[in-house]
């Protein structure tokens, strides 16, 4: 048998195969569905034209409202219902009402839900971030979601991969997010478009969980099918007291075959700043050129967890929030919530003037919750930063990571924690 | 099955948020999605757009989120085909699944003006460029994407294969 990359490996388990090669079209079975409440509608509707009146397995779905609910508006009331309705009907085990919610890929992952070695599917570009846990996960359409929640199979076409090293060690106030903007940076936001990336290397093993999470959920942003991490005793740690189920961890076979490998020092990185309008716009902080905000977003699928806004409290601990700027933090979860008010955070945030949000994906996507006005610029800690992606066509979104956010917002320009005595 | 259309032409790299915004996602409806298509970008294009018009693009057409909106508010729009130099797979995925044409090919995108038209043999991915008299060849589709083209998506295809009592999606078996 030919040496196997991790995503060759989980698919062809999955598939039922002894091995598969890029390139092959193969039908996979699936160990988890997602969609939340915009593309749920739409899959809905899909299903019901199959002509089969039950879902699969109703213990493999998950269903999380978490973009525009809390319901922003009565069209988002009536998708969350269409969503609550179908989720009662099917039995579906895994559908989290809001107040027990929190944005899907903190959620899922934090309760137990993806397991390393999986295959999963969500109808949600960022469903790549599970791939933190060495799982094989990918965002489709509504369409192939509601063929997925009928049959719990999809068809996939197995990508190349590529494989990116990252040595040496990072910098203070440098993580996760840094690493994953610099690569953005360096191949392009169509970099690795139809491919599986695999990040290793010395500066992969000393990254917490939270950090892994961040660069998987924005491989799609380089164009990524998965992004994935080889499971190590950290990923183990944390699947462990989580996840009840059996499930069949891997690992890259050693000679398995890379379409290509980049490798990067990180030593000398700095925090990173995407500016307008593609998150491969990518500058040094230092670089930034202090550029003015109105608004500073903390939070969402990419940066939303424990971790993350531990850094944001380290920076806002004792500060104000300059008068010119709305600093806006949304924890991912109802878990990392409690443990915000629990750990004196939630405190240190209102202290220094933040509004702190119940869990929604709310202003990443220019929801609700922190939608910019034309001309305004806000530094946010989401995933994307297109033309018109948080409010009005002319307004501007700068991605970082938390601690830079939090300065920034202390600042009312783009800046960094040194800046701050930090 | 041959499609006949006047271009609009975009850039590199044209978003789902731009094709239709977030904004719009508390609706699912495609007429209603089709009138605020590519406002972010093209704010003419939604009230100028006729039956039969054919977008052209450069790279990575379709990149960021996975909403099957985007792909629904251009089908309902009228445009009968999406020709560019490549397409995020989110995407590519989507636009098959509903029955929306696409084909990749950078060498037609490049040589393509804006209000030029174009003739395409979909099945055969031939394009012809009517002004210039320059012809195409599109990348190919496997088979079991021409399958599923054939069957007006992936829904149609997938309640076949249920109805026949055929479990999986036979991709596999189609390569």
């Amino acid at each position: 048998m030919s040496p196997m990359t991790l995503a060759e490996k989980i698919l062809a388990a999955h598939a039922g195969l002894p091995e598969v090669a890029p390139g092959m079209l193969i039908d996979a079975r699936v160990d988890l569905v997602l969609a939340n409440d915009i593309t749920a509608p739409i899959a809905i509707r899909e299903f019901e034209k199959l002509g089969v009146s039950r879902v699969f397995d109703p213990a493999r779905i998950a269903l999380v409202p978490d973009h525009f609910a809390p319901n922003k508006d009565i069209k988002s009331a009536e998708q969350c219902l269409t969503m609550r309705r179908f989720a009662r009907e099917q039995g579906i085990v895994h559908y989290y009402e809001v107040g027990r919610m929190g944005i899907e890929h903190v959620l899922l992952p934090e309760q137990g839900l993806v397991a390393p070695g999986d295959l999963v599917v969500g109808a949600d570009s960022h469903t790549c971030t599970y791939g933190a846990l060495g799982a094989f996960a990918t965002g489709m359409g509504s369409t192939d979601i509601a063929v997925a929640m009928a049959t719990g199979r999809v068809w996939l076409k197995v990508p190349e991969t590529v494989r990116i090293v990252f040595t040496g060690s990072l910098q203070p106030w440098v993580g996760g997010k840094d690493l994953i903007l610099y690569t953005i940076g360096q191949i392009g936001v169509d970099g690795a478009r139809y491919q599986a990336v695999e990040f290793c290397g010395p500066a992969i093993d000393a990254l917490s969980m939270d950090g892994r999470f961040t660069m998987a959920n924005m491989a799609i942003e380089a164009g990524a099918k998965a992004g994935l991490f080889s499971p190590d005793d950290k990923a183990m740690a944390y699947v462990a007291p989580r996840v009840s189920r059996p499930y069949a961890a891997c690992t890259p076979d050693p000679g398995a075959r890379y379409v290509r490998t980049l490798e990067w020092d990180v030593s000398a990185l700095e925090p990173q700043v995407a500016f307008p309008h593609l998150p491969s716009n990518v500058r040094a902080v230092s670089e930034a050129g202090g550029v003015r905000i109105d608004q500073a977003v903390i939070g969402s699928c990419t940066n939303g967890r424990w971790e993350d806004l531990e850094l944001a409290a380290r920076v806002l601990r004792g500060r104000r929030v300059h008068s010119d700027v709305r600093c806006i933090i949304i924890p991912g979860t109802q878990e990392i919530y409690r443990r915000l008010a629990r750990e004196g955070l939630l405190e240190t945030f209102v202290e220094a003037g933040a509004a702190v949000s119940t869990p929604t994906c709310g202003p990443c996507l220019g929801g609700y919750m922190g939608v910019l006005a034309a001309g305004e610029r806000c530094i946010s800690t989401t995933n994307r930063n297109f033309v018109g992606r948080m409010g009005h066509p002319q307004s501007e979104v700068y991605l970082a990571n938390p601690a830079v956010a939090a300065a920034s917002a202390v600042l009312g320009r783009i800046g960094s924690p040194a800046e701050l005595g930090l | 099955m041959t499609i006949s259309g006047r271009v609009w032409k975009y850039g590199d790299n044209v978003d789902t948020d731009v094709i239709i915004p977030a904004r719009y996602l508390n609706l699912s409806d495609p007429q209603e999605l089709a009138r605020h298509c590519l406002e972010d970008l093209d704010a003419g294009f939604a009230g100028a757009v006729r039956p039969g018009d054919i977008i052209v693009a450069g790279a990575n057409f379709g990149c960021g989120s996975s909403r099957e909106h985007a792909p629904l508010a251009i089908k309902a729009a009228g445009v009968s085909c999406v020709v560019a130099e490549s397409f995020a797979r989110i995407f590519f995925r989507n636009a098959i699944n509903i029955g929306l044409p696409i084909l990749e090919c950078p060498a037609a995108a490049r040589a393509t003006a804006a209000g030029q038209h174009l003739d395409i043999d979909l099945a055969a991915g031939i394009i012809r460029n009517v002004e210039t008299g320059e012809t195409f060849h599109a990348n190919p589709y496997p088979p079991f994407m021409l399958d599923l083209i054939a069957a007006g998506g992936l829904i149609e295809y997938t309640r076949r294969r249920l109805a026949a009592g055929r479990t999986g999606s036979g991709a596999a078996c189609c390569e």
